[in-house]
């Protein structure tokens, strides 16, 4: 059915009889007005069909194959064996093997170790990094901010950097051999066992937090200003205004910045793939995304299928928990 | 804020000025630190580079050290640039075409199954990136078409994200009445979505084209899985391989820095000159 939102019906009968197709009804509408909806219907229906498919094809065929499908294919790969038989010259057969690669997955102490890393990190980056970000969001929306152009635009420029880019700077700045801090006297080594997860979850607060920031302003420049005044004449300071109204009103925008934090971390690659070229603190199955490339590039392809779609299981549940309990808190 | 200020309140007011300039400047120091470093050591000499003060120059070598990254290996680096551009260029912009028509459409005309495939898009946009790539990695390589530039070019002319902003700018920005008269006018669908609704997105389509581009030049794990062959790598993900021989040669080490100043430059200019498009896209993002 092509009809735009509010079309009438004098108006879509005035399209359909110039573009429907049905060159004879335009020509003679007059004469045959008790049959034209049923005359004319089929044809502006058909042409219609072929309008939608020209406008939506082109975007949902290679959605299909780029996106969709290869999910799919990956979940029917996640359930599949590989075996040999006949010996040491025989050949690989591969078959259906239900839940066998999901089970080889949970197994794994990688696995867990990596998990248990992202989700630590998880645990302390996002709720610093909302706060943080919330802070900075409030002070740049304060009346009291000068040069907010500039601050604005200081904290949002790492989010265009690449994030190679991001650790390889981060990392020469951390690294000991390389560090300004290092010689200025601060013999601090970030990138040793015990500080090289938090440098990590660094990089990604350099690289995201001010885009946070600026994602939370916006929700605040559209909070109508005389709810404030409003505050204001009742006496309520900065802080009381920050605190009970501007806070609460864009509840919604922060739930969307943590989320989008929280799949972030649990798919961290980029950052220690970058350090693990410069400390050995970082192992080659130090987060799930970097298991799962290993297994990939050994040819495990079904155990890295599994391990995907565990990873996209495990991110979707984390969202959706995660939403779930903010908006339970915020019922109350 | 227009409130009527008393003067205790003005003494007070600049003193929290003052207050909110600092916390704010301590944070900028931080967001802009690492790029100052970066700045200043792509002009230092290979010498100079771990043995002088990291935030200050000693000696202005930049064209040498420019010289130098273009000139080793072949040139490998430009041609590196060049598929960057390649890649994130001419897969963000036929993005953004393929996203600006089914966005214009889910918009603008009612049919059925439209709210379903709106949800489906709304979901894949919250599908990470990196879930994406080995499943991609898992079906290009059974094509046999890993390891070729389709692999990194054909995955990212799909953007959700890109379809979503466009439905939104597309709802906000073309008048139906406009639509409607172009039709009386005796306009066809598609004639009407090229010369007058895609002018009216174009704001919206600037958006979904910057946020594209950048996606593409900063995606890592589709190269990572994709790309075998030096030729076919990104700038990006050239710096990351060189990034792995630098520990043996130090030499590397120097252009890796000059080849990330050389590679980010170019993305911090287009978002400094497009400011107002990124913002409107940043508020589409928070406020809807």
């Amino acid at each position: 059915m092509i009809e735009t939102s509010s079309a009438t019906d004098a108006e879509d009968t005035l399209h359909r009889s110039r573009h429907g197709g049905e060159r004879t009804a335009a020509v003679r509408p007059s004469l045959d007005r008790s049959v034209r909806p049923a005359a004319e219907q089929r044809p502006g229906k058909r042409r219609s069909w072929l309008i939608g498919l020209g406008f939506l094809l082109p975007f949902f065929v290679p959605f299909l194959l780029f996106y969709v499908g290869p999910v799919v294919y990956a979940a029917i790969q996640s359930t599949q064996v590989t075996e040999r038989v006949g010996g040491i010259f025989g050949t690989t057969v591969t078959k259906f093997g239900g839940l066998t690669q999901y089970a080889a997955v949970l197994s794994s102490p990688d696995f867990w170790s990596s998990v248990g890393r992202v989700a630590l990190l998880g645990v302390i980056q996002v709720p610093l990094m909302g706060a943080l970000a919330l802070l900075l969001a409030l002070l740049l929306d304060s009346p009291r901010v000068r040069l907010g152009r500039f601050f604005r635009l200081a904290y949002f420029l790492p989010f265009a950097v690449p994030g190679v880019v991001a650790a390889i700077m981060w990392g020469s700045l951390l690294d000991p051999s390389t560090s300004p801090f290092y010689q200025a006297g601060l013999h601090v080594n970030f990138l040793g066992p015990s500080l090289v997860l938090p440098s990590i979850g660094n990089v990604a607060v350099w690289t995201y937090a001010g885009s946070n920031a600026i994602i939370l302003l916006a929700a605040l420049k559209s909070v109508p200003p005389q709810l404030f005044e409003a505050a204001r004449l009742d006496g309520a300071g900065d802080l009381r205004i920050a605190w009970s109204i501007k806070i609460p009103l864009v509840r919604p925008a922060i739930v969307f910045t943590a989320i989008l934090n929280m799949i972030g971390v649990l798919q961290l690659i980029t950052e220690p793939m970058i350090f693990r070229t410069i400390t050995s603190e970082v192992t080659s199955g130090y987060t799930p995304n970097m298991l799962a490339y290993n297994s990939a590039s050994a040819d495990q392809y079904q155990y890295a299928a599994a391990l995907s779609v565990t990873l996209a299981v495990i991110t979707f549940a984390a969202s959706f928990g995660f939403l779930k309990i903010l908006q339970r808190r915020a019922d109350r | 804020m227009s409130t009527a200020v008393l003067p205790a309140d003005r003494i007070r007011g600049h003193f929290w000025v003052v207050v909110v300039g600092i916390v704010l400047a301590v944070f900028a120091a931080y967001f802009l630190m690492p790029l100052w470093w970066l700045s200043v050591t792509a002009t230092k000499l290979q010498g100079d580079f771990a043995t002088t003060n990291g935030f200050w120059f000693s000696g202005f070598h930049l064209m040498e050290n420019l010289r130098a990254l273009f000139g080793y290996d072949h040139g490998i680096f430009a041609r590196w640039l060049l598929n960057s551009a390649l890649y994130a260029g001419v897969g963000a912009l036929i993005g953004t075409v393929l996203s600006s028509m089914a966005g214009y459409y889910l918009a603008k005309f009612s049919f059925r199954g439209r709210r379903f495939l709106f949800s489906l898009i709304l979901g894949a946009v919250m599908v990470p990136a990196a879930v994406l790539a080995l499943p991609l990695f898992l079906v290009f390589s059974k094509a046999h078409l890993v390891d070729t530039y389709w692999a990194v070019l054909l995955p990212s002319i799909v953007s959700p994200f890109g379809v979503y902003i466009s439905r939104i700018f597309a709802d906000s920005s073309v008048p139906t009445e406009i639509i409607e008269a172009a039709r009386v006018d005796g306009a066809g669908e598609f004639r009407i979505f090229a010369t007058i609704a895609q002018r009216l997105m174009l704001p919206g389509l600037a958006t979904v084209y910057l946020f594209g581009f950048v996606a593409i030049w900063n995606n890592f794990f589709l190269p990572l899985l994709m790309l075998q062959s030096q030729d076919l790598y990104p700038a990006t993900f050239g710096l990351f391989a060189w990034k792995g021989q630098s520990q043996l040669d130090p030499h590397v080490q120097l252009l890796v820095v000059i080849g990330s100043f050389v590679s980010t430059a170019p993305l911090i200019g287009a978002f400094l000159a497009l400011q107002r498009y990124w913002r409107a896209g940043l508020t589409l993002g928070a406020v809807d």
